[in-house]
């Protein structure tokens, strides 16, 4: 297996967190990700809906700039993988579009059969190829009494993904189990945290968020672990905001699983993107870990 | 001297003529197959028109062979068997050719139906030209019988052969007989008493003197067939000495060991290391579980032996093997719950006051943990709301298909209790009320009218959290009200999962043991699903209750009576035909090689020393045919399936083929005209 990857739009903007700490965890574990030449946009959440023939040509060349010699399509982003995944399935059930697509794939001088490449995403590929052994046995600093909830939101999980549970997944709760951490098994990991739902209505958006955050905090996480970009930025920048719509006081830094597993791992902090978020984490993670180092040596 | 071979092709309605050109095929057998006397198409061929046809033909034609293009052997071989010898054939002489199942029905092409037809007709004409004359053997039916699971189906097929004077044998693998029955306090839909009208049965069973109870016991082996079978059953270790113990129950109850009893109580409740699962437990002789035992662990304790007034308790007591003898086998080996943990949006196993159906049957029985009392986990508070989530892992295609048919009832049996016994809210969240049996939708009515609240909609899932003020420490059940066409949210006190009912873990293993099957879930198959649900494709070897398939008490009891009803008959009658196609071993030629002794799955095969040769013997012989291919000489036959049929029937199947190729290319072109 190699494996190609596909960073996204985000990652090279918002949340260059997310790429700064998927870099140095795959560093750290001895991993080849070969990022595609001149990848373009997903089209993100709204394109499908805006045209599909379109939005599926544009993500369809992505598929087809993966050359011969790798046949896993990696993508962090939980919309860019839902839209490669759906992209290929697409391509594989219905000729009509595929006819279409492969016109004008052809017009650039690609190619694409569906079912080629394998598109998974960063978390399967983590927990599945890398798995519990190899991963394990690099965690130096284990998350040992950080209490982390998972956030899987609702893209990852759709049925066509294939490797988790999609009505209540379990793999990064496991994942995390493996670095030490104590893992929060709240309800609500599954759930939307509302997309772009606040460009549309702020109102019915900040109410999503806060659902999340107040199931987190009801079950005394100390972060919100995410694996999208969107997840994360919903969560994160608009913490404030909710916290002045509700009148509540949420202090919860929502960091990406890539980021912990990073601390985890003992790659140092600055390489790992921390700083960027609005509710700073360093401070909890550091008091966490360095409390519970503290007790160790006593 | 040449046969005169009759040919039979069936329309059987339209179910062959739809798709193959019946009369077409007829005409053609009549007029290009060597030996064939008669060609004839039929309406339905098994009708008493359609036999009579045949017997008429073979007495006027003095036909010698017989060809029948019709269903499975399975349905009417037997039939056209029948039909033959009433005329003075020998049944065996007779084929019957699949152009049903293995034609019409599984074929779309017209053309391309009608032609394979054409190729079984004429293999099944080349084939029976070598069918040599049988005679089928009797052997006589030992009387006894094997009832295998002492649930409420098995206990009745015990009850209806014990009272009729003949011996069963029930096999048991918990320590009591009883089955989930036992677990139960009331039953739907008349509310009775689940113990009162149970235990009866149990301890009559227990009492009987037609009856031999092997509780703690499992299955081992079987082997012979139909009349005949021997059976090794493994008799667990107990620990405790059988014919010694008194059941005082002592040893129970100063067993300082105490344990969650996961089977009985469902888990909700606790047993001893010693223990009887429930107090009207048949037979009264506890069994000491040897994983929690203080003595196994070690080394310590056995105050049980100590006070044991007749020194019954024997650590050392090993697991015993018994064999039986017994003409007829009734497997009754009923269902097991489905693990809820499966769908872990509905929070089973994570939120506390979830409960599995199984464990709130424990809660409400007054000889329950409970004593009956509903409440919640902490032991203590009675619930102001229940919901009952409907189709828990049934009529799920991530689970299971079908539907579970008790768990509506079962539901509205719960919410009955439930008012009955408390001032609970109780909501059922259903996605289609199925209450199709007598007197069951009278009860759906009778709980409407008590005040059960329903809600049309599948729960998406059941969570702790909570969204308004209202909804704080509750359970709130998300789910989209169909009938109003709303998302809608219920925070109630505690949630009831009704789980499928679903075939034993160890279905399959014990159905090949008796060599029977299992359909895709896990559920024995019946020789028919409408005419004959209890016997199986194997003589001798019956199915009654939920191993068949979900159902309710009163259809488990009728499967019961009818399976013991069939057995009953078979050993009236005494005496049972066995196939007489079986393999044969050429003695003389036989080099004593062994080979074949080893090799034969029913043991049939026996090594006579002074002769140093290998033979069969008959009546266990299966005529499986393994031992005839693997003998190196080529000395083993298998009647009816020699070798000069089976090359005549290929040679048949590929009639176009072998035709000299001028002709055969002919032949192709015409075949479109011939067919139109
Ligand atoms: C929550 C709930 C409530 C219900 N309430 C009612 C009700 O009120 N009314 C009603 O009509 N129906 C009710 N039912 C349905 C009822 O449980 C079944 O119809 C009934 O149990 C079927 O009986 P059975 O003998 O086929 O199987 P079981 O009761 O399952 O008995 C099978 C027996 O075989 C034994 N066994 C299994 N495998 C082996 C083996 N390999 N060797 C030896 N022994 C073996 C088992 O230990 C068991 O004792 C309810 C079901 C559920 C889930
Ligand atoms: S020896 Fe075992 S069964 Fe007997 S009393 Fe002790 S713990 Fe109980
Ligand atoms: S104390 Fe002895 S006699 Fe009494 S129930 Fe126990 S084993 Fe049987
Ligand atoms: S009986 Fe009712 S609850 Fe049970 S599976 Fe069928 S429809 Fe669902
Ligand atoms: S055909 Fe041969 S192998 Fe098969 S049952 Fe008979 S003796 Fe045994």
């Amino acid at each position: 297996m190699k494996y190609a990857y596909y960073p996204g739009c985000s990652l090279e903007s918002g949340s260059a967190a997310y790429d700064k700490s998927v870099k140095a965890v795959i560093e750290q574990l001895g991993f080849g990700l070969d990022e595609l030449d001149d990848w373009n946009c997903c089209g993100a959440t709204e394109y499908f809906s805006q045209n599909e023939l379109v939005a599926t040509s544009v993500i369809a060349r992505n598929l087809a700039l993966v050359d011969d010699r790798h046949d896993q399509l990696v993508a962090p982003c939980a919309a860019c993988f839902l839209n490669l995944k759906k992209t290929d399935k697409l391509l594989a059930e219905q000729p009509k579009i595929r006819g279409k697509v492969d016109q004008a794939l052809a017009a650039g001088g690609l190619r694409y059969r569906p079912g080629r490449v394998q598109v998974r995403h960063l978390l399967d590929v983590l927990y599945t190829d890398i798995g519990e052994q190899a991963i394990k046995a690099k965690v130096v600093q284990p998350l040992t009494g950080l209490r982390v909830a998972p956030y899987y939101g609702c893209q990852i999980v759709r049925p066509l993904n294939g490797f988790d549970n999609p009505e209540y997944p379990m793999k990064l709760d496991e994942m995390f189990t493996w670095l030490g951490a104590e893992v929060v098994d709240y309800p609500v990991k599954a759930h939307c945290c509302g997309g772009h739902m606040t460009q549309i209505s702020e109102e019915n958006a900040f109410e999503l968020i806060r659902r999340l955050l107040q199931s987190a905090a009801d079950y005394r996480a100390d972060l919100i672990l995410c694996m999208c970009p969107m997840c994360q930025l919903n969560m994160d920048m608009y913490q404030g905001r909710v916290n002045n719509f509700f009148n509540t006081k949420f202090k919860l830094p929502i960091v990406y699983f890539t980021q912990m597993l990073g601390v985890a791992l003992g790659i140092d902090m600055k390489k790992l993107g921390f700083g960027k978020e609005l509710v700073a984490a360093e401070p909890v993670i550091r008091g966490k870990l360095e409390g519970q180092t503290a007790a160790a040596t006593k | 001297m040449a046969e005169k071979i009759g040919v039979y092709v069936c329309h059987c309605g339209s179910n062959i003529a739809g798709k193959v050109d019946v009369e077409e095929i007829a005409q053609w057998a009549g007029e290009n197959l060597d030996d064939v006397a008669v060609s004839r198409d039929y309406k339905f061929m098994c009708s008493s028109l359609g036999q009579q046809m045949i017997e008429d033909d073979i007495k006027k034609e003095k036909l010698t062979r017989v060809v029948v293009g019709a269903c499975s052997p399975h349905l009417h071989e037997k039939t056209f068997r029948r039909a033959c010898s009433n005329a003075g054939m020998n049944p065996y002489l007779m084929d019957l050719t699949n152009i049903r199942e293995h034609c019409s029905w599984v074929h779309k092409d017209r053309s391309l139906a009608t032609e394979k037809a054409r190729a079984l007709i004429s293999a099944a004409v080349q084939r029976v030209k070598h069918q040599e004359p049988l005679e089928p053997m009797y052997v006589d039916v030992n009387p006894a019988t094997l009832v295998i699971g002492g649930g409420i189906a098995g206990l009745q097929a015990t009850l209806e052969l014990a009272d009729a004077g003949y011996h069963v044998y029930l096999v048991e693998r918990l320590p009591s007989i009883g089955g989930h029955m036992a677990q139960f306090d009331k039953t739907f839909p008349t509310l009775d008493c689940s113990a009162c009208i149970l235990t009866p049965k149990m301890s009559e069973a227990g009492q009987h003197e037609n009856v031999t109870l092997l509780t703690y016991a499992e299955l081992e082996e079987v082997s012979g067939s139909v009349g005949s079978f021997k059976v090794k059953i493994r008799q667990k270790s107990r620990c405790v000495d059988y014919d010694a113990c008194t059941g005082c129950g002592i040893c129970v109850e100063k067993c300082p060991r105490k344990v969650l009893d996961t089977e009985f109580e469902a888990g909700m409740g606790n047993r001893k290391a010693i223990y009887m699962p429930f107090p009207q437990a048949v037979p009264r002789v506890p069994v000491i579980d040897q994983d929690s035992c203080i003595w196994f662990e070690r080394q310590k304790c056995r105050a049980c032996e100590k006070l044991c007034p007749t020194d019954a308790i024997k650590f050392d007591q090993e697991d015993e093997l018994i064999d039986i003898e017994v003409g007829n086998i009734i497997i009754a080996t009923g269902w097991k719950p489905f693990d809820s943990k499966k769908i872990p949006q509905y929070g089973y196993g994570r939120l506390a006051n979830v409960y599995t159906s199984m464990e709130f049957e424990r809660l409400c029985n007054a000889a329950g943990p409970t004593n009956g009392k509903i409440v919640m986990r902490d032991g203590k508070t009675v619930p102001k709301s229940i919901a009952i989530v409907h189709c828990v892992g049934s009529r799920d295609d991530r689970h299971n298909p079908y539907c579970s048919g008790i768990c509506c009832m079962a539901a509205l049996k719960f919410g009955h209790l439930v008012l009955e016994k408390t001032d609970a809210e109780v909501y059922s969240f259903y996605i289609d009320m199925r209450t199709n049996q007598k007197n069951y939708e009278e009860f759906y009515q009778r709980l409407l009218g008590e005040g059960m609240r329903f809600v049309r909609g599948k729960v998406s899932e059941v969570t702790d959290a909570a969204r308004m003020p209202t909804e704080q420490g509750k359970l709130i059940v998300q789910c989209e009200d169909t009938l109003i066409g709303r998302q809608q949210r219920y925070p109630v006190d505690m949630v009831i999962l009704m789980g499928a009912l679903e075939p034993q873990e160890d279905a399959r293993e014990l159905g090949l043991k008796c060599g029977i099957s299992c359909s895709m879930e896990g559920w024995y198959t019946e020789r028919h699903p409408k005419l004959d649900p209890v016997a199986t494709m194997t003589d001798g070897v019956f199915v009654a209750g939920t191993c068949q398939g979900p159902k309710d008490i009163p259809a488990s009891v009728a499967q019961g009576a009818a399976a013991a009803a069939r057995v009953a008959g078979m050993i009236t009658k005494g005496k049972v035909m066995i196939e007489p196609i079986v393999a044969s071993i050429n003695e003389q030629a036989c080099s004593g090689c062994k080979i074949c002794n080893n090799m034969c799955p029913y043991n049939a095969i026996e090594f006579i020393e002074e002769t140093e040769t290998s033979r069969v013997i008959t009546a266990l012989c299966k005529g499986c045919g393994t031992c005839v291919a693997a003998c190196p000489a080529g000395v083993i036959t298998g009647a009816h399936f020699n070798n000069k049929q089976i090359f005549a029937e290929i040679e048949g199947a590929l009639w176009d083929a072998l035709q000299p190729a001028a002709e055969s290319s002919s032949q192709a072109e015409t075949v479109p005209a011939s067919a139109s």
